[in-house]
Parts: C-alpha cells; sequence; structure tokens
C-alpha cells in the first residue's frame, strides 16, 4: 500500500522535474532536470521491484543508476567543451 | 610492478564477494564461471594499470565511519534546512559566492572535503582548486558555517596518506 | 516484523515527501545554483530513505545487497554529479544570482 502511494509521489516529482527540464531557462537548469528525472527513476523501479515482488528487477535499478551518471558527466563534457575529447587533448 | 600484492588480493576478494552478492547463485559450476570473470577483471584492471592506492584505496579501513556518522546528521540537518527554505514563503534565501581555503594535503582528502561541502548545509562546491575551493552557499548561515571550518576538521586527516 | 515493517513505511513515506519537497524547490528557487541545492541536498537523502526502507521490507537476501549497493553508488555520485554541474555552470559563464547586502562577494 505505502508502495503504490510512493511509486505515484515519485511520479508527481518526476512531472515536476520535467516542468523544469521543458521550462527551464538555462541549459543547466535542464540538465540538472533530467539527472533528477534518472535519480527518481532509479527508485522508481526500486520500488515496483519490491511492490510486485519480482525483486531481480532491481538489477535493471542498479544499471540505470550507473548509466544515469555517466551520461550526465557525458553531456556536461559535451556542453563544456562541444566534444567528447578528454579534457587536455583539444586546442 | 609498481603496487604491492596485497592490493592485488583484496581487490580480487571484494570483486567476487561483489559477484556473490549481485549472483546470490552457490552451485559449484556458477561459483567457479563467477572466479573466472573475477580473475578475468581483475586481469584486465591490471593490463589497464589502474590497480592504485587512488582506484582501490585500501588504506581507507575504520576510521572513516566516524567521519560518516558527522556525515550523516549533516546531511539530515542540510535536508531540513533546504525543506524549510522551500516552503518559505516571501524572500526565503540568501545566496552567497565564498572563497574558501583549502588545507588537505592529498586529493583524495580535498575530494571528500568537497564532496562533503556539496552534501551539507545548502552549500554545493563550485570549483576546486589547489589551495582552495569556491563555494556556492544557499545562506549567510550555512556560509559562516563552513568558514567556521568545521567540516574541515571533521575530515580525519591520518587515513588519506599518499 | 510489525516494527520493522513500520519503520520502514516512515522511511518511505519521508524519502516520498522528501522527493516531492525537491520538486517544488526547483520551481521556487530563483536561479541555477539555487536549485540545484534544493535538487541536489534532497536528491541524496530522498534515496538514502528510499532504498533502506525497501531493503527493510525485503530482508536480509541478494535484493537488500543490491538495493545497499545503489545506495552506496548514489550516495558517492549524486554530490559528483552537483558539483559537476556547479563547475560546468561556472565555466559557461552563469552569472549567479547573489544576495545584495554580501559582504564578500565572489567575481
Amino acid at each position: 500500500m505505502i508502495l503504490a502511494v510512493a511509486a505515484i509521489a515519485i511520479l508527481v516529482t518526476i512531472a515536476l522535474a520535467l516542468a523544469r527540464a521543458f521550462m527551464g531557462p538555462t541549459l543547466y537548469d535542464r540538465i540538472l532536470a533530467v539527472n533528477m528525472v534518472g535519480t527518481k527513476t532509479v527508485l522508481l523501479i526500486a520500488v515496483l521491484a519490491v511492490l510486485s515482488g519480482r525483486t531481480e528487477i532491481i538489477d535493471i535499478a542498479l544499471i540505470y543508476a550507473l548509466i544515469n551518471f555517466i551520461g550526465v558527466v557525458a553531456v556536461l563534457k559535451l556542453v563544456e567543451h562541444g566534444n567528447f575529447y578528454a579534457s587536455g587533448e583539444e586546442d | 610492478m609498481k603496487y604491492p600484492v596485497k592490493h592485488v588480493i583484496s581487490l580480487s576478494v571484494v570483486l567476487f564477494l561483489l559477484w556473490l552478492g549481485l549472483s546470490g547463485h552457490w552451485t559449484p559450476l556458477l561459483v567457479s564461471l563467477g572466479i573466472v570473470s573475477t580473475l578475468l577483471t581483475v586481469y584486465i584492471a591490471h593490463r589497464m594499470d589502474v590497480i592504485d592506492h587512488e582506484t582501490y584505496p585500501a588504506h581507507m579501513r575504520l576510521l572513516m565511519f566516524r567521519f560518516w556518522f558527522f556525515l550523516a546528521r549533516e546531511i539530515i540537518a542540510a535536508n531540513i534546512d533546504v525543506i524549510r527554505r522551500v516552503f518559505k514563503p516571501g524572500k526565503n534565501i540568501s545566496p552567497q559566492m565564498i572563497k574558501l581555503p583549502v588545507t588537505m594535503e592529498t586529493c583524495l582528502a580535498r575530494v571528500i572535503y568537497a564532496n562533503s561541502i556539496t552534501l551539507t548545509p545548502g552549500t554545493v562546491s563550485v570549483n576546486l582548486e589547489k589551495d582552495s575551493v569556491t563555494v556556492h552557499a544557499l545562506s549567510i548561515e550555512g556560509a559562516e558555517e563552513l568558514r567556521s571550518g568545521r567540516m574541515a576538521r571533521a575530515i580525519p586527516q591520518d587515513y588519506v596518506e599518499e | 516484523m510489525i516494527l520493522i515493517e513500520m519503520l520502514s513505511w516512515l522511511f518511505i513515506g519521508a524519502g516520498a515527501l522528501l522527493g516531492i519537497a525537491g520538486g517544488i524547490g526547483i520551481h521556487r528557487f530563483p536561479d541555477f545554483y539555487s536549485r540545484l541545492h534544493a535538487a541536489g541536498t534532497t536528491d541524496t537523502l530522498c534515496a538514502a530513505l528510499f532504498l533502506i526502507g525497501l531493503a527493510m521490507q525485503t530482508g536480509v537476501s541478494v535484493a537488500s545487497f543490491k538495493l545497499l549497493l545503489i545506495f552506496a553508488f548514489l550516495f558517492f555520485s549524486s554530490p559528483t554529479a552537483s558539483h559537476a554541474l556547479a563547475n560546468a555552470a561556472m565555466l559557461g559563464n552563469l552569472k549567479p544570482y547573489l544576495d545584495e547586502n554580501n559582504a564578500d562577494q565572489q567575481p
């Protein structure tokens, strides 16, 4: 019961973050919001896994947490340098 | 070999325990496959030359725990503070940008310091340099708190030897 | 154990409220850097509360080990992501909104 309520609360948070991602005046606001959506998605997957009793789904949450972090850092690097080169390699 | 053998052994043990925890299978065939994959990973890490004190901090041990308890309390306080500011009507924040000296010797200690700043009372580390860190604080109180140096003193110095 | 069950409800409920508070926070605050506080600070504790609460529900098992592993990873990566964002914004010359009566402003 509490798990269903928690899942709905996470969905509300994701909706709020998505609104910020669409509105966001600057690019960084959007990345921040997307990062937040990613973290909340990890939690949502974990909650749904426990809710449905199929705990092997937690593996997906684990992978998603890893991918989300790498994705955010990659996007930031792209914004910062305009390409994916390591910071020392350009000019 | 540029690194002691005990790093290799402890890395293997940690990786194998991680494999056991993630798979949850205990039949001999699967465990032996797990051992093979662990050894393969260690070999790849060896070829990439990433088994060093930074990627596997064997010297960070029990002294961390006291700091973690300190950090947990600070994180909870930080969250209560931020939530209060979120729901306080009207003008609720007074952002500051301050520069703090960093006295830590090692890279690891400096990174732990910057991360702890980010986690705690309404402060985010913006730029970390060799001897200073630029911090964006949500409120004057948060900035003052950091300037008092309580956080910097709480980071245990002795375990982060080079 | 009814006690652990109730404790886990408490944790998950607190995490859910904290998440929503963070979501409201990124709409209430005026500029990017202060939004970073709302999102970054609440994210860590929200995830921690959720995952500990869920781990209590699953009991001692492979699932709770994985949940704690997710917790450990998020605990280290979340402040790093916040710092990377703030650093990128500063390098991108995004000016923070600062309080006027401010003794030592950095340019």
